[in-house]
């Protein structure tokens, strides 16, 4: 394994720097002629940073957006606008050959284990395909060898390569996606979701897996989870993440005994503890409503129409210093690794 | 208070081609009048078909085969299929697990709300469209009424579950069964949901039956908890005990190895090794053993059976005396 120190970083010293990333996914009507008549933002104008060997969580409900972060940063969607620079290039820029080397070095781990495998392909194939594809193996037996090596790291036994996924169970096929994700050798790597099928006791294996195998590989990680508390034990800074939107940044500590933003206070009151001592005297900030639809976010804070403490210039009254023209809220620095976006903080 | 549900070493199994599946073992448990219970455990431990069989609902190759169901003084395992329909969505009524694909797509709304009224209750169709109207505005749905027009698909997730929670109270059911009723839903929409579920059980003294893989969701509502394990209950106590007294090692694995937000961060997770049993082959004894850090000799032959361990809480465990302080010494 190379040396951390000879990773390449950007000039901020970041590993990743995502700068005003915006990606709207287009809404066409019309058979012949197809009209654009709406875009759904699902990102919009979102800036964050990763540092090398950490881990960044990602939270907010479903349709927040995140997914959608994950998969624009490795350009398996490209963006709208903005850049996303790694190790000193800017990715939204690179195309064929100079991005399929770049996603050597950053790799994804899907969401659902049932739905990322492909059914007709064995275990042994499904690790070793990167390995072929990227060209890091040389010959039949250096390849048998580096995927049974693969399958060790990640808590299989090299017999199980000639099985096919159906007969591995979820939190298995998990592991299977993480040894793909690992078998080129990345320094950065997406994980969407990746505990959420999961039974709870599956998942505790597969958090600490992760864990171990970020010491090991000296990885970074970006790890998207609606879970709170799965993300705050496994990540050391946390986005809070709001139709489109950064809530909130904070280091993971900050972040949970001093949630600022009003989104994130609800959220993280709406997280049940598995004690009803507790429970029974712990108070709620009940949300109404749903989240709107990110085909007509709310003018001004997005999240002003279900805030709980929302005021008249909330809904897109320009302050200056405190929002852009729009009345949307900036992202402001409140304190050193602590960022929110919100008015009233 | 009154037993409304009395459930007595009730069995289904399903006969597949590769063997017996024992989905459910004989469990037995009851619920009182105006009690919300929870049953608690992982996919495939027989939480779901359990509640299936109460109301009658498991297919072919599944059959119960054997045990009793008490509810409200008729054992229903023995009622016909048409006595069982006048039950069905009328005194006993079920939320499901997926609001996605539990509502009929090409039906709207007030339809499928109101096929249950004029069936169970007999009301006229404007009778009816004025009930189904209240019940979506009941459950938090605004302008409910104006909104039995439209099409399951104009529904946000969270409004769905609202619309079979509807579904479900319409008759003014004595037993509210809901199977994951919150898996689907993001947390601040889960909290809302089940606020509604509690209240509405309490104005109209519904009993509720929660079942969940979670145990944080149910700690907050449940009045006593059932743990189950491959097809057995293998715990069962007063939420309080349960949560603050577990004494059988799944249930301790289970609370260890959820990261809590009202603890500090631990380095790493305890998770509970190995893989829950195939309910095909089930292992000799019992089921847990194999992934029991507690295994004695005794269990590989025998099955241990639900022996009381506290005031209003058993366990099935041999050892359970010894697992008193294992919870607590480590918090």
């Amino acid at each position: 394994m190379e040396d951390t120190a000879k990773m390449p970083l950007n000039e901020t010293g970041n590993l990743v720097d995502v700068k005003n990333l915006v990606k709207y996914f287009p809404v066409r009507k019309g058979i012949v002629i197809q009209r654009h008549v709406a875009d759904v933002k699902a990102v919009d104008d979102v800036s964050f940073f990763i540092r090398p060997g950490e881990t960044l969580g990602m939270v907010g409900e479903s349709g927040c957006g995140k997914t959608t972060v994950a998969r624009t940063m490795l350009q398996l969607y490209r963006p709208t606008s903005g850049t996303v620079e790694f190790q000193g290039q800017d990715l939204a820029t690179l195309k064929g050959r100079a991005l399929r080397d770049a996603r050597r070095e950053m790799q994804m781990i899907f969401q659902d284990p049932y739905g990322s495998l492909n059914p007709r392909m064995n275990c042994g194939n499904i690790i070793g395909e990167p390995l072929i594809v990227h060209k890091l193996t040389r010959s039949r037996n250096e390849y048998r060898d580096q995927v049974a090596e693969l399958l060790t790291t990640v808590g299989l036994a090299p017999y199980m390569a000639s099985r096919f996924p159906h007969e591995f169970s979820g939190g298995q096929r998990q592991r299977i996606g993480v040894a793909r994700a690992l078998a080129v050798r990345p320094s950065f790597i997406a994980c969407d979701e990746p505990v959420s099928a999961l039974d709870v006791s599956i998942q505790a294996q597969l958090i600490n897996l992760l864990e171990e195998l970020q010491a090991q590989f000296q990885l970074t990680y970006l790890f998207v989870a609606h879970d709170l508390s799965v993300v705050r034990h496994i990540s050391d800074r946390i986005v809070v993440m709001y139709l489109g939107k950064i809530a909130e940044i904070a280091t993971r500590d900050e972040l949970y005994a001093n949630p600022l933003h009003p989104y994130t206070q609800a959220l993280l009151s709406a997280v049940p503890i598995p004690d009803p001592v507790i429970e029974a005297t712990r108070s709620r900030i009940l949300l109404t409503g749903d989240v709107p639809s990110p085909l007509r976010p709310p003018p001004g804070c997005v999240f002003n129409p279900r805030c709980q403490s929302v005021g008249d210039d909330c809904a897109g009254t320009h302050t200056e210093g405190l929002t852009n023209e729009a009345g949307v809220p900036d992202l402001r620095e409140v304190s050193p690794d602590h960022w929110v976006s919100c008015i009233k903080v | 208070m009154a037993k409304l549900l009395e459930v007595d070493d009730l069995a289904t199994y399903f006969f597949t081609p590769e063997g017996v599946v024992k989905a459910v073992d004989g469990i037995t448990y009851d619920l009182e009048e105006g009690e919300v219970l929870a049953l608690v455990g992982e996919s495939g431990c027989g939480k779901s078909v359990s509640a299936l069989s109460l109301m009658r609902l498991i297919a072919n190759p599944g059959r119960n085969v054997r045990g009793s169901v008490m509810f409200d003084g008729k054992d229903l395992l023995e009622l016909t299929e048409p006595e069982m329909r006048g039950i069905r969505g009328n005194d006993m009524a079920m939320i499901f697990q997926e609001p996605m694909t539990s509502l009929n797509p090409v039906l709207t709304i007030g339809k499928q709300l109101t096929e249950a009224i004029t069936l169970h209750l007999g009301y006229d169709k404007q009778q009816s469209e004025g009930r189904a109207g209240d019940l979506l505005e009941m459950v938090g749905i605004p302008e409910g009424r104006g909104r039995l027009n439209d099409y399951p698909h104009q529904f946000s997730g969270g409004m769905r579950q609202r619309v079979m929670i509807a579904m479900a109270l319409s008759c003014n059911p004595k037993m509210l069964i809901a199977d994951e009723p919150t898996t689907a839903l993001d947390v601040t929409i889960q909290a809302q949901i089940l606020e509604l579920v509690q209240e509405l059980g309490k104005e109209t003294g519904t009993s509720v039956l929660i079942i969940t893989h979670n145990l944080g969701v149910v700690a907050r509502y449940a009045d006593r908890v059932n743990v189950m394990y491959a097809g057995k209950i293998i715990e069962r106590g007063t939420a309080r005990e349960i949560y603050g007294n577990p004494r059988h090692p799944y249930t301790i694995g289970l609370l260890k190895s959820v990261p809590r937000l009202d603890e500090t961060r631990k380095e790493l997770l305890e998770p509970i090794e190995g893989l829950p049993p195939d309910l095909i082959f089930l292992p000799e004894g019992c089921a847990f053993r194999e992934r029991c850090a507690y295994a004695i000799d005794r269990c590989a032959t025998e099955i241990p059976p639900l022996v009381e361990v506290a005031d209003a809480h058993t366990a099935a465990c041999f050892v359970s005396d010894q697992l008193g302080s294992e919870w607590g010494g480590n918090k």
